[in-house]
């Protein structure tokens, strides 16, 4: 119970902070929507009138959000929803088989059941939702973006937006937000920025990178290991790994969650120059089909491809990247 | 019994001062050169002295038991009882006997979680399923596989050892007697916990419903 009354004590301070500091905002997005299903005890009920009263909070910028304790899941319908969301996210293969077409599950990239600051967090992510995406060209809704985690990350098939899948995975990054601003951009959201390496980022070196220190837990041929017949590291490339049009295929995101979070447990234990070496080396290898292939990779490249850190349709090692055509999503 | 064929990848090499009675012989009554036997410690199933704090080997990847023996020899692993021992097994003999202990059979029980959401307050549990990220340290399942039952040849299983072995375990990380963790990984891990933390999860580990690791049989 101590444990829990100091849990507690962290998240009142913690929303305390974020409600004081958004006081200050001058526009109206510095208004805090409590969450209507949280229990009595949670701390996110803590009414605005006292907040204002204490003590000057540290800005934002340097306050890091906390999502509440797991122990925290009300005992309600809500939260058998929250639950089911975060077992898809951790067991996606197994909770929502019908709709990954691949060896990952969400935790693989966003760490600690999408908790983890610096690992493109969901209560994060959640709060800037709707928003425009220049990668669809349209306002997203949280729903739609997920559905782009399921058809290019998953290598799957979209969940339809009213699905169950798609409600409990927006149950449980609208609960790990609960305090959070809506509309805010959160400190340590997505994958922070990793630096400007001093030297073009190269295969070669990346190679070294790879052996020295991603082997271990990936496999020398980059495929990971699996136990009880599921991966327990997670293919990096290859049938079972993220598409071509997944973000983690382009080497600046790459690099970026690489610098904050690998290897496993030492992540910001990489130079600059190493993670983006290595998230060249591992972007440069062969993946399922981009799933929005026109017919050709040159078109494909032209289309969705056009930018400097997306390795489609470059040659690598005498290869065309893209153009060796790997089993798409197992479920089709 | 012939000698089997090596995992580990290097070539067999028996001396022939030692033309080795079979590998089990060795397990069981100790090589010509001294090397005491395993089994008066490990047991002749391989199953380790529980409360002793006596590994169980039965089923462990045998590139890893090779791994551990060569690293008693090279001093990244320190003990007193395994160094000498080690040291006077000739590199064919550590294989073979790697090989012979990675196919032992172990006695299977059935259940335990897979995959079902954490709700306990039980300390051992969150360590060894949540970790503690805040400290950037997963959970032990994590690395070590789901049961704990091992993956592959640098993450041991931790199911079917004891609680004392296992925090003995943590201790060498912690305190250098051990220092053959690939990266540091286990080192990191360690200093991060405190012993009741220590004491919890090599608990918790200890009497969770022991499943073989793929791939040693």
């Amino acid at each position: 119970m101590r444990l829990l009354h100091v849990w507690l004590f962290l998240v009142l301070v913690s929303a305390g902070l974020a409600l004081a500091a958004c006081s200050k905002a001058p526009s109206s997005r510095g208004e805090v929507h409590s969450a209507p299903h949280v229990a009595a005890s949670s701390a996110a009920l803590v009414p605005v009138a006292a907040t204002r009263s204490a003590a000057p909070a540290k800005s934002e910028k340097t306050h890091l959000f906390t999502p509440p304790p797991e122990s925290a899941i009300p005992n309600n319908e809500f939260g058998a929803m929250v639950r089911e969301g975060e077992l898809i996210f951790r067991h996606t293969g197994k909770y929502a088989s019908v709709y990954v077409g691949n060896g990952l599950t969400c935790e693989d990239c966003h760490l600690n059941g999408g908790r983890r600051p610096g690992s493109a967090p969901l209560w994060a992510a959640y709060v800037r939702y709707p928003r425009y995406r220049s990668k669809n060209h349209m306002v997203n809704s949280y729903a739609d973006r997920l559905r782009g985690c399921f058809r290019f990350s998953m290598n799957g098939t979209p969940p339809p937006p009213g699905s169950t899948v798609i409600k409990a995975i927006t149950a449980y990054s609208y609960w790990l937000a609960t305090g959070a601003p809506t509309g805010a951009n959160l400190p340590r959201a997505g994958y922070p920025d990793p630096g400007t390496p001093s030297q073009k980022p190269s295969y070669d070196r990346g190679l070294v990178v790879f052996n020295s220190d991603c082997t271990l837990c990936h496999s020398g041929n980059g495929r990971g290991q699996k136990a009880l017949g599921q991966y327990v590291f997670p293919p990096l490339w290859g049938p079972d790994s993220f598409n071509w049009g997944a973000g983690m295929a382009k080497v600046n995101t790459a690099a970026a969650f690489i610098k904050a979070n690998m290897p496993f447990s030492l992540g910001g234990s990489l130079t600059i120059q190493q993670a983006w070496d290595v998230a060249l080396f591992m972007d440069s290898h062969e993946r399922p089909q981009d799933p929005r292939f026109t017919g050709s990779v040159a078109a494909t490249r032209k289309k969705y491809h056009d930018n400097r850190w997306s390795m489609y349709g470059e040659t690598v090692n005498g290869h065309l990247l893209g153009s060796r055509s790997l089993p798409g999503n197992r479920n089709k | 019994m012939a000698l089997t064929l090596l995992i580990a990848g290097g070539a067999v090499t028996v001396r022939a001062a030692n033309l080795s009675p079979s590998v089990r012989s060795v397990a069981q009554q100790g090589a010509e050169n001294g090397a005491k036997t395993c089994s008066a410690c490990h047991g002749a199933n391989g199953m380790g002295q529980p409360t002793a704090g006596v590994p169980r080997l039965a089923g462990l990847n045998a590139a890893y038991l090779v791994q551990q023996l060569e690293d008693f020899v090279s001093g990244t692993r320190r003990s007193p009882v395994m160094t000498p021992i080690a040291k006077a097994l000739s590199q064919g003999q550590r294989e073979a006997l790697a090989v012979h202990y990675s196919k032992l059979p172990i006695s299977v029980s059935k259940g335990g979680y897979v995959s079902t959401p954490l709700t306990t307050d039980n300390l051992g549990e969150r360590l060894a399923r949540r970790g503690i990220w805040s400290k950037q340290v997963p959970g032990c399942v994590q690395c070590h596989g789901p049961h704990g039952i091992g993956v592959g040849p640098n993450f041991p299983p931790l199911v079917g050892q004891s609680a004392l072995y296992i925090a003995n375990q943590l201790h060498a990380w912690q305190g250098g007697p051990r220092r053959n963790d690939p990266l540091g990984l286990m080192r990191h891990v360690a200093l991060a916990l405190s012993e009741k933390d220590i004491r919890a999860v090599a608990e918790w580990f200890a009497t969770q419903p022991v499943i073989p690791q793929e791939g040693t049989r």
